[in-house]
């Protein structure tokens, strides 16, 4: 299918809100999600008494981003030494027509992936078919939105958008054969239809999960062990590696794995655990001739310094998705990207230097259940909060008068509490586009309220002449079903009235004597 | 108490402006624990709505302001745990370098009111009496940046009040700020699982601590007849105090 084409497929909405709209009206897509809840909330649970293993995981994350660079060359060099091929892409595009190049190279007609969101990223199967490539997804959810046209509505659980009797009609449709509306049906049927495309295949892609600097190890977590056969069966293995899943040491992974197995799905263990060094070498019996790791950066170096460089801890659990109350009623697809729900509402603005999301940021409600359940601690409501201010271009005056902070060893200031990121002056992050100068109209409405309510009479002379107007128009009233300019609210809320007296009225009656309470 | 603990309020400008009875409740229940309470009439707002509006420069005027105004204070207590939250979260990074130690200190002495009560006196029993069943819905910014978590039901259960609760009390009812305006299809249907939830427990009152939630909730229960009342736990509980003398009497 066509880039074009799978953009008609995701909820309809020309915005976060339309889209929103559409899926929370949507009955089926209800229903998908109804189950998600109640699973999902399983693996918070098994995962919440495991603080000292977030405390060790998140400054694992944090030592490799503290010194990417050198990481990076150190990955490049250990995995040189193993003979695997390195190459470095600095975008998307980079990284597709370095992949691509490798097809053509070694004469692939088939291609067999394993669940990767970096190639979800980079639209690697739209640049197969451009190319005249064939290529499978294996991962039977993946399988599932390949084969309905659809992108992944969760990185976890690709197709935890559809109902069972829904992915039964898309698989009966696609392949013409009856299959029952019956999970271990439905299985049984996809495990003898990928068996064939495997053996098919010349060219197994895969993402990464963590590579080891020391070792060279690339560590790969499935549930079906699709991905063991994408990187022992064909020919040749290109693994999609983003720059940030370098961890320093091959032991690191024993501190990281149960942490995103128990985040992700509730596991201690996953049923495959893939650790990959090196192509096949001489006296081995399986694994590929020739082993590529693709290092994508597509704007991820630019984060480095900055207060958005805590998201690149991230390790793609879905934790935060699967506790994010807007996610779980509106789903993926009315995200519009790749990634979704808190950890996409951040990163999709920065991925795209502000051209893609940047109505995402202001849809949550802030609520914190996506910092509270990240088990690498990662502030996710204080990046949304200054996103909202970067993309606007407001912020920059913020702690800007008198002496800055001494800076700190290293010269970037790191996170002052655990969780709760930088001071505000260094979050002037050059990530995203600002909007055009002047200052907008909202922007200077905000001014002035802030200076009228910090004035000394401001704040009760605006808001008693608030209260006039309201109980000219609406006497006796504590309650509007109308108002305009919140006709967002009103819409599906009545709005409290101000009261006919202040609290401030209240306590100055009794401070007279006027009444007693 | 030996000598009685001075408090300044921070009604909120919610309180203040659309639920002045939430105020008054928290008074009492101050002056029930034995605190002298003041109210420095200077202040305004928290500055959150201008934050999470994308507007920090706004959020940090009124900031200072806040220090400003509470800095000589001994203790700041505010019936609403997303105002406390605001001064603990945010206050030191957004104001200037030179303003950052006043921030932490100001922060520092700022409570929600049920925490203040509970944590800081040590005092649950306040004389009220509650007959009646509820289930109380934890406010995201209090539960999650402060830790209110049992100091409103310790207080609740104190005065016999039964607690039932609900599925999930820690989800957010869907308020938000800006989030409640710009994304009602959302924002709506978030509120109607609270309620939902809340239904089922079969209580009297769905009880919480901060009155922009309540009144997201009570504004779609307005729609949907569905749930239980929601009410501020201040409220509930200064409900069941000895009743004041009235205005004009002697003490």
């Amino acid at each position: 299918m066509s880039v074009r084409e799978r953009d008609n497929i995701v909820t309809p909405g020309r915005n976060f809100e339309e889209r929103a709209r559409h899926a929370v009206a949507d009955p089926e897509l209800q229903r998908a999600l109804g189950n998600l809840g109640q699973r999902l909330f399983t693996a918070r649970d098994v995962a919440h008494d495991h603080g000292d293993l977030k405390d060790r995981a998140a400054a694992i994350r944090r030592e490799v981003l503290a010194d990417l660079d050198s990481w990076l060359r150190r990955v490049t060099s250990t995995l040189e030494s193993l003979g695997v091929i390195v190459h470095h892409a600095a975008t998307a595009h980079d990284a597709r027509r370095i992949i691509v190049g490798i097809a053509h190279a070694e004469g692939v007609r088939t291609v067999v992936k394993s669940k990767s969101m970096a190639s979800e990223e980079i639209e690697l199967n739209q640049a197969f078919e451009s190319a005249g490539i064939r290529s499978v997804e294996t991962d039977l959810g993946e399988y599932i939105v390949q084969v309905a046209a659809e992108r992944p509505s969760h990185m976890i659980t690709p197709a935890i958008h559809k109902t069972l009797g829904q992915i039964r009609d898309v698989l009966v449709k696609v392949s013409g054969d009856a299959i029952e509306e019956d999970r271990e049906a439905i299985t049984q049927w996809a495990r003898k239809r990928l068996r064939d495309e495997f053996i098919a295949g010349d060219m197994g892609v895969t993402g990464a999960n963590f590579v080891a600097a020391d070792t060279g190890t690339i560590v790969l977590v499935t549930n079906e062990g699709n991905g063991r056969l994408c990187t022992t069966l064909p020919r040749v293995h290109v693994a999609v590696v983003p720059i940030e899943k370098i961890v320093p040491r091959f032991t690191d992974v024993a501190t990281l794995l149960p942490l995103l197995t128990m985040t992700a799905t509730g596991q201690r263990l996953t049923n495959y655990l893939s650790m990959i060094t090196g192509p096949r070498r001489e006296g081995e019996v399986d694994g590929p001739e020739s082993l590529h790791v693709v290092l994508l950066d597509n704007n991820r170096r630019a984060l480095l310094g900055t207060p958005y460089e805590e998201m690149l801890a991230c390790i793609r659990c879905g934790a935060c998705l699967n506790v994010c109350p807007v996610y779980r009623r509106v789903s993926g697809h009315a995200y519009d990207a790749v990634y979704s729900g808190p950890m996409g509402k951040v990163l999709t603005p920065l991925l795209s230097r502000g051209s893609n999301g940047r109505d995402l940021p202001g849809a949550s409600t802030l609520c914190g259940a996506c910092t509270e359940a990240c088990p690498v601690e990662i502030p996710l409501a204080d990046l949304l909060v200054r996103l909202r201010a970067d993309l606007r271009g407001t912020g920059a005056l913020v702690g800007a008068r008198g002496s800055a902070p001494p800076p700190p060893e290293g010269g970037v200031a790191r996170r002052e509490r655990p969780g709760e990121g930088y001071p505000w002056p260094l979050a002037r992050a050059p990530v995203v586009t600002p909007p055009p100068r002047p200052p907008s109209v909202r922007s200077i409405m905000f001014a002035v309220w802030a200076r009228v309510w910090a004035a000394p009479s401001g704040y009760r002379i605006s808001t008693a002449a608030a209260r006039v107007a309201v109980r000219t128009l609406a006497p006796g009233r504590r309650w509007s079903t109308t108002m305009p300019g919140v006709t967002g609210w009103t819409r599906s809320r009545d709005l409290p009235l101000p009261a006919p007296r202040s609290f401030r009225d209240r306590w100055a009656a009794r401070e007279r004597g006027d009444e007693r309470w | 108490m030996s000598e009685a603990a001075r408090v300044s309020l921070f009604a909120t400008c919610v309180v203040d402006q659309v639920m002045p009875e939430t105020g008054v409740a928290t008074v009492r229940l101050l002056e029930a624990a034995g605190c002298t309470v003041d109210f420095p009439a200077a202040q305004s707002c928290c500055g959150q709505p201008a934050l999470s509006a994308g507007e920090p420069e706004a959020a940090a005027v009124l900031a200072r302001h806040f220090l400003d105004t509470f800095e000589g204070s001994d203790a700041i207590v505010a019936p609403s745990g997303s105002c406390a939250a605001m001064v603990h979260h945010w206050y030191d990074r957004l104001v200037d370098p030179f303003d950052r130690e006043r921030a932490r200190a100001v922060a520092g002495k700022t409570y929600e009111l049920a925490q203040y009560l509970v944590d800081v006196l040590g005092c649950t029993d306040l004389g009220a009496r509650v007959d009646a069943a509820v289930t109380v819905h934890d406010a995201c910014h209090g539960l999650r940046n402060l830790g209110v978590k049992a100091a409103p039901r310790l207080l609740l259960e104190a005065s016999g009040a039964t607690i039932v609760e609900m599925v999930e009390p820690e989800t957010c009812c869907g308020f938000g700020g800006t989030f409640a305006v710009e994304h009602g299809a959302v924002s709506a249907p978030l509120a109607d699982d609270k309620l939902t939830h809340a239904a089922e427990t079969g209580v009297d009152y769905l009880v919480s601590s901060d009155g922009a939630c309540l009144a997201h909730l009570e504004g779609r229960r307005r729609r949907t007849h569905t749930g239980p009342e929601p009410v501020h736990y201040a409220v509930l509980l200064a409900r069941g105090l000895p009743v004041p003398l009235p205005a004009g009497t002697a003490p």
